[in-house]
């Protein structure tokens, strides 16, 4: 059963603020959730291999040739903040 | 009938009579608009600016096969300069700076690009109501949902505020919607159609397809956006299919296998007695029915729920604030930056889903919930295979009823449950169609589920024409 510090953990590594009133929401409602997947238990699946994509896939490979891409002006148009045609990021460490 | 009543196929013939110029085509659509969208809200983004442009360049397009017809994309499908926003508000002012492949097919075929529709925000959501903007009403009844998450496209094709649209499905969210709205929604096979440029929810079982008003508009969309992308590693090379050859009023000697797990399911009863009538038609014009035994859909629909929240927890960790979208104002440093950015920018049901997949694939958790769903995903795919052994297509009901009404449903797992027809058949990525079927007793419409195996697009789309044909409500449309 998920408790309160699950969600917290969860979150932590999401990245992800809640308030507390979040922190119970999520607490009762990700636990009914894993409770209803819970039911995957009752199917027995000792000798069955995993399946990822179902159709099937083969790894893609190309020719390591330079082919066009996007300029670097319009890779840079959303940023919230650029600088000398670079992403502008808050400081990562302290002074 | 009104011009924003025709098909794509009704249209193109009228160009080609020179009944009606593309130019008159795009002004009926866009006054449509104008007169019902502020009670429907389809759009998120009408894009007159586009559709102006793809109509100036129908001389040198007028051989494609939608030029001049007007359509509608999801909000999470990329527009090169057009706002994408997912109805998030993470990306409520991103402008791509490239089309999707769909959407530049989309334009290579001629299409006038009308808008840019609601969904649920990231398509996490079976109404629309998770979008962060606004709620999309359902043009049978505007206090009913259109279903969703693609509820805006859904809702346009069924207004007449476009001729038919693209949406996206991830566990239903194409057919739910065309279910709930009385339109042809199909969902092709996992790899069809390239996503290179939608927005990623969850990519072992997203898929890009056609929401129309009848069957052969589904199979000239599919047309038009169907086929290998080298941008996209997981779709499919194979030759291409003209899927208008399958539009044959024939049935006979098909196999339909109907799941007795699925009927046996607690759903609403005008949708039981629709779905077994439209059956009795089918079998009149010659299928063979006979009842086959699955695997229960609630397995489906568990393994759904960890295998789509793992997969969008990953794929939803690339919106930190550092290169588009929203950023947070209130951060010190690059960490609160982070958090504040993804606390501001995600709505409710977003990051509980990426609260879910976190915990599934975190240590400790990863074999009991990921692999474990992966595994159940082998055994749901090999029922779907022995069962195409010796049938040719499966029927369900796509949804359990008709639309809900707005605002009814605020329980996360009961909301869920809405797709409890429709998120098999993307576990195991095989195709299906929604087909309107009839109406309840409310007059709201019931959609009915064709499924197939791989690449069986071509005998879904033949027995749902023939469906079409012998139901003959697909003339039908909502009254605004």
């Amino acid at each position: 059963m998920i408790d309160k510090k699950d969600v917290e953990y969860a979150a932590g590594l999401a990245q992800l603020k809640l308030d507390e009133e979040e922190k119970e929401k999520y607490t009762e409602q990700i636990g009914e959730i894993l409770d209803y997947v819970d039911k995957l238990s009752e199917l027995d699946t000792d000798d069955v291999v995993p399946t990822a994509y179902t159709v099937p896939m083969k790894n893609v490979l190309r020719k390591d040739e330079v082919q066009e891409s996007l300029p670097r002006e319009k890779s840079l148009a959303n940023a919230p903040d650029k600088k000398d045609g670079q992403f502008r990021a808050p400081k990562i460490m302290s002074d | 009938m009104n011009i924003y009543d025709l098909t794509i196929h009704e249209l193109k013939d009228k160009i080609a009579a020179g009944e009606m110029t593309p130019a008159e085509i795009k002004k009926a659509f866009a006054d449509r608009i104008n007169d019902v969208e502020d009670r429907v809200k389809s759009y998120i983004t009408v894009t007159d600016e586009l559709a102006e442009n793809g109509l100036a360049d129908y001389e040198n397009k007028k051989d494609g096969l939608l030029a001049g017809i007007p359509i509608a994309v999801k909000d999470n499908m990329s527009t090169d300069g057009i706002k994408t926003s997912c109805a998030s508000k993470m990306l409520k002012n991103y402008k791509p700076p490239y089309d999707a492949t769909a959407v530049k097919k989309l334009n290579e075929a001629g299409a006038v690009i009308m808008g840019k529709t609601n969904m649920d925000e990231f398509a996490m959501g079976s109404s629309t109501e998770n979008s962060a903007f606004f709620n999309t009403h359902n043009p049978w009844n505007l206090d009913r949902a259109p279903g969703g998450s693609s509820g805006g496209s859904a809702a346009a094709v069924a207004a007449g505020e476009c001729a038919a649209a693209l949406g996206s499905d991830t566990g239903g969210s194409i057919r739910q919607p065309a279910s709930y709205c009385g339109v042809v929604g199909l969902k092709p096979t996992y790899g069809m159609v390239s996503r290179y440029g939608l927005v990623a929810f969850a990519s072992s079982l997203d898929q890009i397809g056609p929401i129309t008003k009848d069957v052969e508009d589904s199979a000239i969309l599919m047309n038009v956006i169907a086929g290998h992308d080298p941008k996209d590693s997981t779709s499919i090379e194979g030759k291409k299919e003209d899927y208008t050859e399958y539009l044959k009023e024939d049935v006979s000697g098909m196999k339909i296998g109907i799941p007795e797990e699925y009927f046996n399911l607690d759903f609403d009863k005008d949708v039981k007695e629709s779905v077994l009538s439209a059956v009795e038609k089918l079998k009149e014009a010659g299928a063979e029915v006979e009842t086959v035994h699955m695997t229960d859909a609630s397995y489906a629909l568990a393994a759904y729920y960890v295998i789509a929240p793992a997969e969008a927890s990953s794929n939803l960790a690339r919106y930190d604030g550092v290169r588009y979208g929203l950023r947070s104002e209130h951060a010190a440093d690059i960490s609160e930056m982070f958090t504040n950015t993804r606390h501001e920018g995600f709505g409710d049901e977003v990051k509980r889903r990426i609260m879910i997949g976190t915990y599934a694939l975190s240590s400790g958790y990863y074999d009991a919930y990921y692999l474990k769903a992966q595994k159940v995903r082998t055994l749901i795919k090999d029922d779907f295979d022995r069962i195409f052994n010796d049938f040719d297509l499966i029927i369900t009901p796509t949804a359990p009823t008709t639309a809900i009404e707005l605002g009814s449903n605020s329980d996360p797992l009961e909301m869920y449950y809405t797709d409890i027809f429709t998120v098999p058949i993307n576990i195991a990525g095989v195709p299906a169609m929604s087909v309107p079927c009839g109406f309840d007793s409310k007059e709201m419409p019931i959609g009915l589920q064709l499924i197939g195996p791989h690449f069986g697009e071509g005998k879904i789309i033949q027995a749902a024409y023939t469906l079409e044909k012998l139901l003959d409500i697909s003339n039908k449309r909502a009254e605004l």
